[in-house]
């Protein structure tokens, strides 16, 4: 029976090469395309890469494992536009490195929390989110807002996030450091520049202590008020292929 | 020994302590001059480990090769990683379960950055999938070669290092994530370094595999072993592409993945679903494809199935990874090719479990009367019930429903637990008495025991979270009569108490199934008399203590 499939069962070369091919066609047909079809992508305006300050909170967000317990995707699904926003674009994430669509939904989606609880809210919920929401099984963070901010490697994050194609311009790298420190000290110059490289971004005490030292809490909650803030929909094209 | 032997060995052992004291050097160097405390942590680990391997191949240098085992076989590093096997997987189970009471009691969290939820869910995932399943795939494998190719496998350090490497890399990565080091990608959370090294060891695994391969003396590579092949060059594929990252700085943990959005959720997937594939169920083929025939003495059920399955498993499973990603900012579509492959899966899979269970004609009696058989079988049917549900699941209709809610916990873990780790379970029962020679297992009750506790852990656990999942999304989509969203997110939360709780109880039979099989596997090791020898099959007893008409 299938006297022609000793080949394979007699070479071991050959039943290695064989397993090659037939282990990589699925995989060159989905992921390549998306590198070059067009229309994988959507054409918005308002997308930016991250302020200094988001991109360090988005680091602690990855270091506790968020992603664990929250998605950044809403689905194209009538329940989902309803409870969180608009359904969420590819070009929402695309400097995403690395992506956190996440798998599972313990507590709800962030893909568009950012302006929808006060900065106190957040310094608050993290603190002891059974302190705002009873009922909540979230850990609590309360060492984030003890902790100062590592902000000597913003400079080098930057640079690495340009060389995996991020368009971060040498003057925003060159800023790095005075943009991170401006985004929690409002009304002050080093902040209006920061707005004209980073629009939108929120700028705030962010956990409500005066210092000029950004904490890590400072960090986490300027990445999560900027979630899904970017996009403006109004100029959207709704013609996009993934429209249901 | 003649010259050229001896020339080899001594060739091995001053490669061995070159490379050695490189690595050393290396890492020495990062420990001293980094300014992050977990790769200084790291690096010193790994200069240390270098150099006790140094210390080591120099303490055993240009003796002959270590005194031959009757059967002419490598078995020192098999040991290892059967004991290690036992030891992580305790580990890994006790994690999960320890998170999954902290999802019913928040505060066990202990508001502490070692101990939160979001931090234990990598250790968990990784210490089951690559410490416990890994470790049995690397015993299993190397032992499934050699005698299936009666030959030794090659190289003096080399599977030493396979060996003892792994355990370093899971260390590693199992401290990093404690410690907040973490790629975020799901079962690929290990950071560039420690990607890195897991290479160079699974590199070395191939060739020790091929190797063996290589100097078979029997014509044919037996089934068991294209499995196993396919799993080691796939999951080497699957590694290097999804982990494709550019470091911070070398000296630093922290790195930024290539890929980005739509395109790395896309590859992410493509390796998530196929660590699934390849190193959960194509390695795991391999060992019932070895251990079912041995155990139960009857040849597999049907040779053309084996080659058709095996093809068309590999062919189709690489394609399933969009549907984890169904009505998802990826194309429409990528995200129906992949439910399509998906739904096709179904019969490859099916057609794996059908030469598992038929393989018993003849011999359906064992499943009474041998509990490592009712392991090795059940787990087969485990293998049969998730390998339907994934297509069902699969579909984007379903996949609306039970997407992001805990149904997909259950499905793993009926996979996980059901097949995975029973096959494991089986497979370590039968290879503990074989590797250490002795006559049976300690107790075969206890296996008994074992068999039926986590049996019982498992049903509640999948049946648990069928409902809170179900319940879950049923919730998330209701709408009341004048069409608002009839629940708030916090009361789907609310309602999940009930099932975490028992979800958290199964688990716990779980551990301890577990660790009445270390128990067991611990006093068969130490040499103790077996209470129930009469009772167990004359297979039991390794090939050279079985009487002469059981071979």
């Amino acid at each position: 029976m299938f006297p022609k499939h000793e080949v394979f069962e007699k070479n071991s070369i050959i039943l290695l090469i064989g397993i090659l091919i037939a282990v990589s066609v699925g995989g060159v047909v989905q992921i390549a395309p998306l590198f070059w079809v067009d229309s994988t992508i959507e054409k918005v305006s308002g997308m930016r890469p991250y302020s200094p300050l988001e991109l360090a909170g988005r680091d602690i967000y990855i270091r506790e494992g968020c992603y664990n317990c929250h998605s950044q995707m809403i689905r194209t699904l009538r329940d989902e536009v309803e409870r969180y926003g608009h359904y969420s674009l590819a070009a929402e994430s695309m400097y995403d490195h690395p992506f956190q669509w996440g798998s599972k939904r313990t507590g709800p989606d962030l893909a568009r929390v950012g302006g929808k609880y006060s900065n106190q809210w957040h310094v608050e919920h993290m603190n002891n989110p059974r302190a705002v929401v009873p009922e909540s099984i979230m850990p609590g963070y309360p060492w984030l807002a003890q902790r100062t901010l590592d902000i000597d490697t913003i400079v080098d994050k930057l640079k690495t996030q340009a060389a995996v194609g991020v368009p971060y311009t040498p003057e925003m790298i060159e800023k790095a450091r005075v943009d991170l420190l401006a985004q929690i000290n409002p009304d002050s110059d080093e902040a209006e520049e920061l707005l004209t490289r980073y629009p939108k971004a929120v700028v705030a005490k962010f956990d409500g202590k005066p210092s000029d030292a950004p904490t890590e809490l400072d960090a986490l909650i300027a990445y999560m008020q900027m979630l899904g803030t970017l996009v403006d929909f109004a100029s959207v094209d709704a013609s996009g292929p993934t429209l249901r | 020994m003649n010259d050229v032997e001896q020339g080899q060995l001594a060739f091995s052992d001053v490669s061995a302590v070159l490379l050695g004291g490189i690595a050393a050097l290396v890492c020495g160097y990062v420990a001293v001059v980094t300014t992050d405390d977990v790769m200084a942590f790291h690096a010193a680990v790994m200069a240390l480990a270098a150099l006790l391997a140094v210390f080591y191949v120099l303490s055993q240098a240009f003796t002959d090769l270590p005194a031959e085992t009757p059967s002419g076989y490598f078995d020192g590093p098999i040991k290892v990683a059967t004991v290690a096997a036992v030891v992580w997987g305790i580990a890994g189970f006790l994690v999960g379960d320890i998170i999954a009471w902290q999802m019913a009691f928040p505060a066990l969290n202990f508001d502490l950055p070692w101990t939160s939820f979001g931090r234990l869910r990598p250790l968990h995932t990784s210490a089951v999938i690559f410490a416990f399943g890994g470790n049995v795939l690397l015993a299993t494998s190397l032992y499934v070669v050699q005698r299936t190719s009666q030959a030794r496998m090659p190289g003096r350090w080399a599977p030493w290092f396979v060996v003892w490497g792994y355990q370093l890399f899971i260390l590693i990565a199992g401290t990093g994530y404690i410690l907040g080091v973490t790629q975020s990608k799901e079962y690929a959370e290990p950071e560039w370094y420690a990607d890195l090294f897991l290479t160079i060891v699974w590199v070395v695994y191939f060739f020790v595999f091929v190797g063996t391969l290589a100097r078979r003396k029997e014509p044919h590579i037996y089934v068991a072993n294209w499995f196993y092949l396919a799993f080691i060059v796939t999951i080497a594929m699957l590694h290097i592409v999804n982990n494709l990252t550019v470091p911070v700085s070398f000296t630093a943990t922290k790195s930024y993945i290539l890929f980005a959005g739509v395109q790395d959720a896309m590859t992410q997937w493509w390796y998530g679903h196929n660590a699934v594939g390849f190193f959960l169920t194509a390695g795991f083929l391999g060992i019932m494809y070895y251990f079912i025939p041995k155990r139960v003495e009857r040849p597999v059920y049907s040779y053309r199935l084996s080659i058709v399955h095996f093809w068309t498993l590999i062919f189709i499973y690489i394609w399933a990874g969009p549907h984890h990603l169904h009505y998802t900012a990826l194309p429409d579509w990528a995200q129906t090719l992949g439910m399509t492959f998906s739904i096709m899966l179904w019969m490859p899979s099916w057609g794996g479990m059908i030469n598992g269970l038929m393989t018993l004609s003849g011999a359906w009696d064992k499943l009474r009367t041998d509990p490592v058989v009712r392991l090795l079988v059940v787990s087969v049917a485990f293998y049969g019930m998730s390998t339907f549900e994934g297509p069902l699941m699969s579909i984007k209709a379903v996949n609306s429903l039970s997407h992001y809610t805990d149904w997909t916990i259950g499905h793993v873990h009926s996979g996980a637990l059901g097949w995975v780790a029973m096959v494991s379970f089986g497979a370590i029962y039968c290879l503990v008495p074989w590797l250490w020679k002795r006559k049976a297992l300690y107790s075969i009750r206890l296996v008994e025991w074992h068999f039926w506790v986590s049996t019982l852990g498992i049903l509640l656990y999948i049946t648990a979270m069928w409902v809170s999942g179900i319940l879950q999304g049923l919730m998330w989509r209701a709408y009341d009569r004048l069409g608002f969203l009839q629940y708030s997110f916090i009361e789907t939360v609310e309602a999940m108490k009930p099932f975490y709780v028992i979800r958290a109880i199964g688990g716990l039979l779980f551990v301890l199934g577990a660790l009445i099989m270390a128990y067991n596997i611990w006093r068969t090791i130490r040499g103790d008399e077996s209470v129930d020898a009469a009772e167990q099959p004359l297979v039991a007893a390794a090939p050279e203590l079985r009487p002469v008409a059981a071979q």
